[in-house]
């Protein structure tokens, strides 16, 4: 079966700024110096869907969705997540 | 029918009174019944762009409504919650008919049964007497309704007009997961047009793609209406065709009197008087220098007023009239409001305001859940570029004399203005408070 192809999308009005999901998902989201999630607007990348998933589930506002990508946009690997936490 | 000017603005007779449906019907012809289809495709082939501020090719809207199952809902939207923006007063105010016709036409050819009406309360009585007259003839097939709207900045834009309709906040909601298209006024597929688009509907749906094609230019057809507040600060309503220069529209932009040209609006762009002279009248042109038309508006800073001054008049109107809803608006525009007071005003803080003010910018753009942020982003940045020399100024020396000089567009005090058109006038200002949702 061909993997879904998903975008991070979170709901401004929805978000407190709690920033679960910059913990659970630093490949992606980043924190503002208010707090705010900034998303990535690229696909979740290979490998990182479980990581997404706890994101959105985490979330204490369900602020976070994951939303289908448009037709043929492409997941790309992932970068190395050691490196990115630090 | 000549493709001459006015279109829109034919029927205003010289007395400033309402056109009654007689008299619009006499002028006009009768409304076509478009319950045929063929109304989407001409609408398409026109070319017509929505008139509400972000010129989205309206025919895309339609197909989507008509594509969404069930039986959808046709609003015309005539908050006009921008202060500097008198267009669809006038057009709700004196050609009433014209609106309605547009709606009752749009309605027919998605086969909804229900027009709902969007307007400040001021706007009641005559709308009031317009669907009435509507009713008493008999002619449309469809209801008509007509709701108050809340007299605040955000309420017109889209998803809030289908909140408020909904007995909800009437709070700009997260489009992409509330589209109304697909679920608006009572989860219906829902058709929002601002008032003016409806107006050019209905003179489509009477004369066709190619008569709406002959004002304008092939890649920017029909005509527009603009709200042009001169020097002096009376506004006036304008119709132009599409190309035509700004500069010849507005009768001339003087160097000499006027410091900069506000462009589309409060959530629009400063551009200097020279390239806005030159300026076609199209959203790409507009979009070419940076620059937007938005809903039409063109307002022209008088050479004695600071416009850094005027620009955080204008970022503090637009900071209360956030809808307080999403985190990085909330946060980013009191920041700006802050940040701009310090330098048009104040010498606190001055030295680094144009640098904080740019990650400012960069901080709520795209980030909320209406384009409100973005708007007061794109006004800041156009006032550091194209003021970038009183920016320096401010920052070295404090603020300039003209920084003390009363606010020049309305930022919500201010006693009702006179909006000229022809040789009428009407009275847009006085601020009606009626909160709560009227139907009739």
């Amino acid at each position: 079966m061909r993997r879904r192809v998903q975008v991070v999308v979170v709901d401004p009005v929805a978000c407190d700024g709690h920033g679960v999901c910059a913990e659970l998902l630093p490949e992606m989201i980043s924190l503002d110096p208010w707090g705010y999630p900034i998303v990535s607007p690229e696909p979740v990348p290979f490998g990182l869907d479980r990581e997404a998933n706890r994101a959105v589930a985490s979330c204490p506002r369900l602020a976070l969705h994951l939303l289908d990508a448009p037709d043929g946009v492409q997941a790309a690997a992932p970068p190395p997540r050691t490196a990115s936490r630090s | 029918m000549s493709p001459l000017l006015p279109r829109l603005l034919r029927g205003l007779g010289a007395d400033g009174a309402s056109i009654g449906l007689p008299a619009h019907l006499d002028l006009w012809g009768p409304l076509p019944d478009t319950r045929r289809g063929g109304l989407v495709d001409d609408v398409a082939d026109a070319g017509l762009r929505g008139h509400g501020g972000a010129w989205f090719p309206a025919a895309t809207k339609w197909r989507a409504v008509a594509g969404a199952g069930g039986r959808p809902v046709v609003v015309a939207n005539g908050a006009e919650g921008e202060p500097a923006s008198a267009k669809d007063a006038l057009l709700l105010e004196r050609l009433p008919h014209l609106v309605l016709d547009g709606a009752v036409a749009a309605a027919r050819a998605l086969r909804a049964e229900h027009v709902i009406v969007f307007a400040p309360a001021r706007r009641r009585p005559r709308l009031i007497e317009a669907i009435e007259a509507r009713r008493r003839s008999a002619a449309d097939g469809v209801s008509i309704e007509l709701a108050v709207a809340p007299d605040r900045f955000v309420a017109g834009q889209e998803t809030a007009v289908v909140s408020y309709l909904n007995g909800r906040s009437g709070l700009p909601t997260f489009a992409r997961f509330h589209p109304v298209w697909r679920s608006g006024v009572g989860g219906a597929p829902t058709l929002l047009h601002n008032a003016e688009t409806l107006a050019h509907v209905a003179l489509i749906a009477r004369f066709g793609s190619e008569w709406y094609r002959q004002a304008g230019r092939p890649d920017a057809p029909g005509t527009v209406l603009l709200t042009v507040t001169g020097v002096d600060g009376a506004p006036s309503v304008v119709e132009t065709q599409k190309g035509a220069l700004l500069g010849a529209v507005v009768g001339g932009i003087d160097r000499q009197r006027c410091r900069a040209v506000l462009l589309g609006g409060y959530g629009g762009t400063w551009v200097d008087p020279d390239t806005a002279s030159r300026l076609p009248v199209t959203e790409e042109a507009a979009r070419a220098v940076g620059a937007t038309f938005g809903a039409g508006i063109v307002a022209m800073l008088p050479h004695d007023r600071c416009p850094l001054a005027e620009t955080a008049r204008i970022a503090r109107y637009l900071d209360q009239e956030k809808a307080d809803q999403c985190g990085p608006c909330v946060r980013g525009l009191s920041g700006m409001v802050a940040e701009l007071d310090g330098l048009a005003f104040g010498a606190r803080r001055a030295g680094d305001a144009a640098r904080r003010l740019g990650q400012l910018c960069d901080l709520v753009e795209g980030r909320g859940a209406c384009r409100h942020p973005d708007g007061a982003a794109r006004l800041v940045r156009s006032a550091l570029r194209i003021f970038a020399d009183e920016v320096l100024q401010h920052q070295q020396r404090g603020p300039c004399p003209e920084s003390r000089a009363p606010g020049w567009l309305p930022t919500g005090d201010e006693a009702p203005r006179h909006v000229r058109s022809g040789n009428g006038a009407i009275r847009p200002g006085a601020t009606g408070a009626l909160t709560s949702r009227s139907r009739k």
